[in-house]
């Protein structure tokens, strides 16, 4: 059995090179046919509840009305993209999606890092295990009972931060019911959930650095500061560029559930970001094709952002997705 | 090695600092369960900051006598177990052929796979062809249209690609076909793995509410999440309505709020402490590559 798979191999080999692309490809699948029936199913998915929803933004042209045909009865052209660019809610979302995306980004991003790092010099092994098995868990908490929390620590009436708050200065703030602080809320509930699940990543490039650079840079009398400087940083930057290039490339996806949980009308004015916007349109009002021209032009901005990114990160630090 | 003054003053700072994260990570956990356990006049009050007062099981008792509530947490275990179980399968059977660096097209199907992690179609096209499948108040809305979960597909790739070949064709030699090769060796090689996936798949689906909550009229249809979502957002319209003077209603709740968190965070608290190292071999091993 064994000599006879070898010999058909071998003889089959040279032979290869003379037949066309169209033969090697049909031979390909005769061989393989096996691994490619596994992958109709899947395929079948991802065609069905991927692409065509691509195909689906199609509507964002088209007028659509619920009960009618499913994509659109009539061609409007750029209508509804023209009936956002002049509809002055749709800027007041675009600005608050910017501010609280960038917000975020600044703020949060260097969390897991410095988390890691400080992570990274535990001396007690056990210690640092339990440091990390307790940060993860936000990170598996749903976003309801994160909202649910945020609602109980803040209540204007029960809320152990206004106890604390009405102790001190006498006043209490309804927090959930202030514009104003609707970013601080949304920024630091968004590093509580992800500051230790996002330094998992940094971890495990930090874990990677050769440690015969730090002898070497002890021997030469470096300092801790100076081997964070110059060894321990430079070590997890590629990590460090590609996780900014996916952050910038989501930039425009803010934490849609987490908003549509914890805003409400007196906080619009902040917290009403592109998303939130869309689904109020789309799913609220049943303004479905305004909503897609809203959703598509959402993807193509989040597609631009994450390609200049990866560009501007390739030509300086030689990193980059692709 | 002999440790500088500095030094130590800074493995000090460090550990405080840890501390505090510990404190302020658990804190909120703390929180709802001292309010669940406390009795309403001391919640209502504002006297609860940590521990409960008035210690009371009544609002657990109301809890458990509140049927929509068990029928949600029953029906999410449902949702968990079917939608896990058919997450695994559909990435299973799309990671493993990829991993077959000689298999044609594996470049183009692979480019297509990872495109959807940076472009997707959005909420309203999914959402009208799911509705125009039928498949609006079934479970089949939950668990099947985000089944697959494209960053886990990557991950399992990878691993499928860590595993030593000799053993795969070895099996072939002896005549076993490419399902036989995945079902009895591949996979009870890859079961660490295996384990993370359906770790993150189960803990997604047991907080997912969105999909649920566009897709599900029939209250007896309400996973868990989505029991909790409706309790809170109609404490969040009392506190709009009635502006910051925040009427009876939600004080309340506010232990009946606490006691539904604490009881829908309970399964995945409670089994966490187990699982964490598979969630982070998970985490590893798509991180390896990119």
């Amino acid at each position: 059995m064994n000599v006879e798979v070898t010999n058909k191999e071998f003889i089959e080999l040279p032979s290869m090179n003379e037949k066309s692309n169209f033969k090697k490809t049909l031979k390909a699948i005769r061989k393989d046919w096996q691994l490619y029936s596994l992958l109709i199913l899947p395929l079948a998915h991802y065609l069905i509840f991927r692409y065509i929803p691509m195909y689906g933004n199609i509507i964002a042209f088209r007028k659509y009305y619920p009960g009618g045909p499913v994509y659109g009865s009539e061609w409007v052209g750029l209508r509804y993209f023209k009936m956002f660019l002049t509809d002055p809610t749709f800027w007041k979302v675009l600005k608050n999606t910017i501010i609280l995306n960038v917000e975020y980004l600044v703020i949060s991003f260097p969390f897991p890092i410095i988390f890691a790092l400080l992570l990274n010099e535990l001396r007690n092994q056990l210690f640092k295990r339990f440091v990390q098995t307790v940060s993860y868990l936000p990170h598996f908490i749903s976003v309801v009972i994160v909202a649910g929390m945020i609602m109980e620590l803040l209540s204007p009436s029960t809320g152990v931060v206004n106890i604390i708050l009405k102790h001190f200065t006498g006043k209490t703030i309804n927090f959930l019911a202030e514009a104003a602080w609707f970013r601080t809320i949304y920024i630091v509930s968004g590093i509580w959930q992800g500051m230790g699940w996002g330094a998992i990543i940094y971890l495990a490039a930090l874990s990677n650095i050769n440690p015969e650079l730090y002898e070497a840079a002890i021997i030469d009398g470096a300092n801790k500061w100076q081997q964070i400087r110059y060894i321990t940083i430079p070590g997890i930057m590629p990590t460090i560029m590609i996780l900014l290039i996916l952050n910038i490339g989501n930039l425009m996806n803010s934490a849609f559930e987490k908003i549509l949980l914890l805003y409400n009308p007196l906080t619009y004015e902040t917290a009403d970001v592109i998303s939130t916007y869309l689904y109020r349109m789309g799913l609220e009002m049943n303004n479905f094709s305004y909503a897609a021209a809203i959703g598509m032009f959402e993807s193509i901005i989040g597609l631009i952002l994450l390609g200049t990114a990866n560009y501007i990160s390739k030509r300086l630090t030689e990193t980059s997705l692709w | 090695m002999k440790v500088s003054r500095g030094e130590k003053i800074f493995n000090i700072m460090n550990i405080i600092i840890m501390i505090i994260v510990i404190i302020a990570t658990l804190y909120p956990f703390l929180y709802l369960t001292a309010i669940s356990f406390s009795s309403e006049k001391y919640v209502y009050a504002g006297e609860i900051t940590l521990l409960p007062k008035g210690f009371t099981m009544k609002t657990y008792q109301v809890l458990l006598s509140e049927k929509l509530f068990w029928i949600s947490y029953k029906i999410t275990i449902v949702y968990t177990l079917v939608g896990t179980f058919i997450s695994l399968f559909l990435s299973t059977l799309l990671a493993y052929p990829l991993s077959k660096k000689h298999l044609k097209g594996r470049g183009i199907i692979l480019g297509l796979v990872v495109f959807i992690m940076f472009f997707s179609g959005g909420l309203i096209p999914t959402y009208l062809l799911v509705n125009a499948l039928g498949m609006r108040n079934t479970i089949w809305a939950v668990v099947i249209p985000g089944a697959i979960n494209t960053y886990y597909v990557i991950v399992m790739k990878t691993f499928f690609e860590g595993l030593p070949v000799e053993l795969e064709e070895a099996a072939a030699i002896d005549g076993m076909n490419t399902y036989g090769i995945l079902l009895h060796i591949v996979l009870p090689l890859s079961m660490p793995m295996m384990a993370a996936m359906t770790l993150f798949y189960a803990v997604g689906m047991w907080n997912n509410w969105f999909g649920p909550f566009i897709y599900l009229d029939k209250r007896e249809l309400f996973p868990a999440a989505l029991y909790l979502r409706n309790i809170i957002a109609g404490a969040q319209q009392t506190a709009v309505s009635s502006g910051s003077n925040i009427g009876d209603l939600e004080q309340i709740e506010a232990t009946v709020k606490s006691a539904a968190m604490i009881l829908t965070a309970l399964p995945i608290i409670m089994v966490y402490p187990f699982l964490q190292k598979y969630f982070v071999k998970g985490v590893m091993i798509g991180s390896l590559k990119g």
